[in-house]
């Protein structure tokens, strides 16, 4: 009962506080400084359209790689979590009813519907997220947006057809080595350009085309392999059934 | 509909934003069920999105992309701020990793006890 009259207290006055903060809000008129300065710098610096990812892929790059840190340590921690561990002997029957009793509904293999829909759509939907992480300085999206999207498109797989295997050696591969291209590049920007991450070590190109802005594009494919491959791994280790080790 | 009409959108957006914030933190609070609790934490973390993008709007601006329909030389002032969309880029992508974590929990913890209420799990109360 104590309880929860100090969670009401809490919500209660969490809400007086916000209540003030909406009450005395007022919409800007003009950008702050710093987005004043992005917004009038970054195109002829960085020659990316898209601000935010000037801003996500450069201006804040040690942010960015921060974040991809992050999510490859949630990863890990998933994979570390859920790994299957060898039961005890007497555990072994438990165990035996728990995976009878799991594979149950994934006996019935999907309808014909769902296969030939999956085939046809699955290669469309991982082409869309290559074209959204490889537009990202042009347009809405980016590394970690068509990552999601490439993730998905694993989720669509998994969903349809379950007993589908995914390589466990191949997803480990590609996110070990564009995290570790990622790096490279940001190291290149402190050698060729002016410092970790600085996307100009390449030419900045015409302005607007596809082939602009330095080394966002390369950048974001790093981003977008590594994002998308690691959401693939973190969706196949929550399937019921573990595939094992690789 | 005229009062809608006279909000600014960037407030609708705010207050939103703030009831999430709050009904999330409700959810985590008072809730026994973990996914239940799960679930409010995914709440508390939209809302605070949305605060912080709420905060960045600026009157009458548009998205921060430079192309036909914002030239470079009035993008200053058409422009929302790109830095907290920037900002919620990143805590979009940090709450999924912490959603994710948060989960796979969830799912060894039922494996040890095959329930999710979180008074089973009386060891680590404190």
């Amino acid at each position: 009962m104590i309880k929860r009259i100090v969670i009401f207290l809490v919500l209660a006055m969490l809400a007086i506080i916000f209540l003030n903060l909406a009450a005395n809000y007022s919409e800007k008129t003009s950008l702050s400084p710093l987005g004043h300065y992005y917004a009038e710098q970054g195109p002829a610096e960085l020659g990316a359209a898209n601000l935010v990812t000037a801003v996500v892929v450069t201006y804040r790059g040690l942010d960015t790689l921060g974040e991809v840190t992050v999510l490859f340590i949630s990863a890990a921690g998933v994979g570390l979590l859920l790994r299957r561990t060898r039961r005890k002997e007497d555990d072994e029957d438990l165990e035996k009813g728990d995976r009878a009793e799991e594979t149950a509904g994934t006996h019935k293999p999907a309808s014909e519907i769902v296969e030939t829909a999956t085939q046809l759509l699955l290669p469309m939907v991982i082409l869309f997220g290559i074209y959204v992480f490889l537009n990202g300085h042009l347009s809405p999206g980016g590394g970690f947006q068509g990552g999601a999207i490439i993730a998905s498109g694993t989720m669509f797989l998994l969903l349809a057809l379950p007993e589908s295997h995914i390589s466990r050696l191949m997803i480990a591969m590609t996110e070990s080595l564009s995290g570790f291209s990622y790096v490279v590049i940001g190291v290149l920007g402190v050698l060729l350009a002016g410092g970790f991450l600085d996307n100009r070590i390449m030419g900045l190109g015409t302005y607007g085309n596809l082939f602009s802005a330095g080394a966002i594009p390369l950048i974001y494919v790093f981003v977008g392999l590594k994002v998308g491959f690691e959401l693939s791994a973190v969706l196949d280790r929550f399937r019921k059934e573990d595939t094992g080790p690789l | 509909m005229s009062i809608l009409a006279d909000m600014q959108i960037s407030l609708v957006v705010l207050c939103s934003g703030l009831g999430l914030i709050l009904i999330g933190l409700w959810g985590i609070l008072t809730q026994r069920n973990i996914i239940r609790m799960i679930v409010g934490f995914s709440l508390l973390d939209t809302g605070i999105h949305m605060v912080m993008v709420s905060i960045g709007y600026v009157t009458g601006g548009t998205a921060p992309i430079i192309n036909d329909a914002v030239p470079m030389a009035e993008a200053a002032s058409r422009i929302v701020d790109p830095v907290p969309s920037a900002l919620v880029l990143t805590a979009i992508v940090i709450g999924l990793g912490v959603t994710a974590v948060m989960l796979s929990f969830a799912v060894r913890m039922y494996r040890e006890r095959k329930t999710l209420m979180i008074d089973e799990f009386t060891e680590s109360r404190w």
